[in-house]
């Protein structure tokens, strides 16, 4: 226990970027929005790499707590839902069935190559050309896989931090 | 192979067995589809037992040889592989999976995308292809083109074993789980708390990426391959260009083995530490998933720094690597990864040495080795059960040879061990990766740039091959065949996690509900690459 405390003080702060510091700028959500986000995640047919990256956000470098966003269990709870993947067929209900679940407002973001076009995965017999061809996508969010700290830019522009 | 080429040669239904190709390594022999029960058994009965690499089906009508069947084995002792060939299947061929349980679901794939019949199949149900499709919906068949099915698909209810009895309930979950994770329907049949039965649909995000792949060329296929899995890009992608590389007649230089060496070490190293970080986060122990994450981030830092992608995409191309860092770069990756190993050795024992964390996985989810063998699993989750099947001991390729590998094995196949396994092998990467860097730090003996290019003509046509590779969780193979303009014909990809699904739901019963995600994140399986 010992010296996990040292370790501790040894490693001292690892987050990056304080959350308080960003000044508020415009944004076209309500303002009761910008504070905090709660965000689900929503998996049609990524390959785990955007799904990575998404977990990564919650390690001590990137921690999107401090900037008062947060994964959610229940699309009930969820302000935001963050899609991955091409939109594969046999998830297509259930990804309609999800946005269907969330209280208004709602927004959808895609995350990724695939879940803005559809990516590398393009003209499969098995999957749609991107998320918005099944829900109406607010946000897109590029890469292959997005970088965790364009993912955070990304929301932290959306809510008018930045 | 001492008396496996004498009993193939003698078999019975002569002339109808020929042997193509026999190889000291490899070997490929054209057997009639009816025989293949009894060829099997055969070859299954042999010491040590060999291990499927993978079972492909190709169309190959417009060959005139009707739908072909190939089956690769892999006999461990003496780094042999076979190849058993079957041609001229029409509308059905004999199940193999009573015989050897591995091959169940593969089979079933295949009459679900080739709507060919595996004759004697114990499980009748579709496996890929979810129930609401068109009917007669066969993609793979090279007569269908890319159309308009998947507007027609209607989802229709999944089918599930029935249960009876007093205080049984069914327990469905899925496929949106609470958290990021990936898509899958999981059905818990329970009496209380304890699970009797587990059901697993998987297949969600099946895509259709082996049909995408037809008519690509190597380049457009190997991004393709890379994007399979998020997490074992560098092993698919390297398996790919083992195969290109066959097909070639390559031979690798040395620097591009080293550095193919490096990266698939420091594959394995990120993948291992996030995954030990994601058991903790199984059972609520936020403190060891913080320290596993952090390592896992560094890491991803580092591959991001030195070889432009966090997941290490890219860097492997046939004939070699895309570039090579320099002596003072690969100097700074072996400081920091020194310093990352000695982190590890800081934090890993707060894991290992933890009461509540060791109740938690110690006994839970255990597969039994016997259950291990007739499923073909591979990776950590086989090693943990006491089989020691790590393809970089038991083939010779890359620089492992000189490395020395050894299977870390765990005898207990629980959670537990498991995690048990990870950890010495990262170990273990860590000193292979501190002798691969100082010879990298030396910098190559010769004028070598690490790529051998690839001549368009030179390219085998028609003809299959296959690359396999030890990813973080077992074996990726790669089977590949290209038609007359270089252009892939037929891509397969068995991967790792396809290979291991079908035994979680084996290590389910016994244990309570709440223990299944420690048990599932044990395992650490992807479903993009299985369901593909």
């Amino acid at each position: 226990m010992w010296n996990l405390m040292l370790r501790k003080f040894k490693m001292g702060r690892l987050t990056e970027k304080g959350g308080n510091s960003l000044t508020q700028q415009k944004s076209s959500i309500p303002s009761s929005f910008r504070q905090s986000l709660q965000a689900r995640h929503l998996d049609c047919g990524s390959c785990n790499g955007c799904d990575w990256e998404l977990t990564a956000l919650g390690n001590s470098f990137y921690d999107h707590q401090h900037f008062g966003i947060d994964f959610v269990a229940s699309p009930r709870h969820a302000d935001l839902l963050m899609c991955t993947g091409p939109a594969s067929t046999q998830l297509v209900m259930a990804a309609h069935e999800t946005f269907e679940a969330m209280a208004k407002p709602k927004w959808v973001v895609a995350v990724g190559d695939c879940a803005v076009d559809g990516g590398v995965f393009k003209g499969a017999y098995a999957s749609a050309n991107g998320m918005g061809e099944v829900l109406p996508v607010d946000v897109k969010i590029p890469g292959c896989p997005p970088k965790p700290e364009d993912i955070i830019n990304a929301l932290l522009e959306f809510m008018g931090k930045r | 192979m001492l008396g496996l080429r004498e009993y193939l040669q003698s078999f019975h239904s002569c002339p109808g067995t020929v042997i193509i190709e026999w190889k000291k390594q490899e070997a490929i022999v054209e057997v009639p589809s009816r025989d293949l029960p009894e060829i099997l058994t055969y070859c299954l009965a042999m010491k040590p037992r060999p291990t499927w690499l993978t079972h492909v089906v190709n169309d190959e009508r417009q060959l005139g040889r009707g739908f072909c069947l190939y089956l690769v084995l892999h006999f461990p002792g003496e780094d042999f592989s076979l190849t058993l060939f079957a041609k001229e299947i029409i509308d059905e061929f004999p199940s193999l999976a009573s015989i050897y349980p591995a091959l169940n679901w593969s089979e079933r794939e295949v009459q679900d995308l080739f709507g060919l019949q595996a004759v004697g199949h114990p499980d009748p149900r579709s496996l890929v292809l979810h129930p609401g499709w068109p009917k007669g919906f066969h993609p793979l068949r090279k007569d269908y083109k890319v159309g308009d099915e998947r507007n027609e698909f209607k989802r229709a209810p999944l089918v599930f074993p029935e249960m009876h009895g007093d205080g049984m309930f069914q327990v469905p979950v899925g496929p949106i789980h609470a958290g990021i994770i990936e898509p899958g329907h999981f059905r818990f049949y329970v009496n209380g708390e304890p699970v009797l039965h587990l059901e697993a649909q998987l297949f969600y995000t099946h895509k259709g990426i082996e049909k995408l792949l037809e008519g690509k060329s190597i380049k457009d296929g190997l991004r393709i391959v890379e994007r399979v899995c998020g997490v074992c890009a560098l092993s698919h992608g390297l398996a790919y260009c083992e195969a290109v590389e066959k097909l070639a007649d390559v031979e690798v230089s040395r620097q591009a083995l080293l550095w193919r060496t490096i990266l698939a070490e420091l594959e394995r190293i990120y993948n291992h530490i996030g995954d030990i970080g994601n058991m903790c986060a199984g059972v609520g122990f936020a403190l060891g998933n913080a320290n596993g994450s952090q390592c896992k981030e560094k890491l991803q830092r580092l591959n991001l720094e030195f070889f432009g992608h966090r997941f290490l995409r890219g860097m492997v191309v046939p004939g070699g690597v895309s570039s090579i860092p320099g002596s003072q770069d690969s100097q700074s990756i072996l400081n920091r990864l020194l310093e990352l190993s000695k982190d590890f050795e800081d934090w890993i024992p707060l894991l290992l040495d933890h009461d509540g964390f060791r109740q938690r996985t110690v006994t839970t989810g255990i597969l039994k080795a016997e259950n291990a063998l007739d499923f073909g699993v591979t990776g950590p989750a086989a090693r943990a059960s006491g089989i020691a099947n790590d393809w970089r001991e038991h083939h010779a390729h890359l620089l492992y040879p000189e490395l020395n590998v050894k299977s870390m094995i765990e005898q207990d196949g629980d959670a537990c061990s498991r995690l048990l396994v990870r950890v010495n092998e990262t170990r273990e990467s860590f000193r292979f990766l501190d002798t691969l860097l100082r010879e990298a730090i030396k910098g190559p003996a010769s004028e070598d740039k690490g790529t051998t290019p690839l001549t368009l003509e030179k390219f085998r046509q028609f003809a299959p091959a296959w690359g396999c590779v030890e990813s973080p969780r077992g074996t990726d193979v790669i089977w590949l065949m290209l038609d007359g303009e270089d252009k892939i014909y037929r891509c397969r990809i068995r991967s790792a996690s396809y290979a291991n699904w079908p035994a979680v739901p084996l290590t389910a019963p016994g244990n309570i509900v709440p223990d299944f995600p420690i048990i599932n994140k044990s395992f650490e399986l992807c479903y993009s690459c299985c369901d593909r």
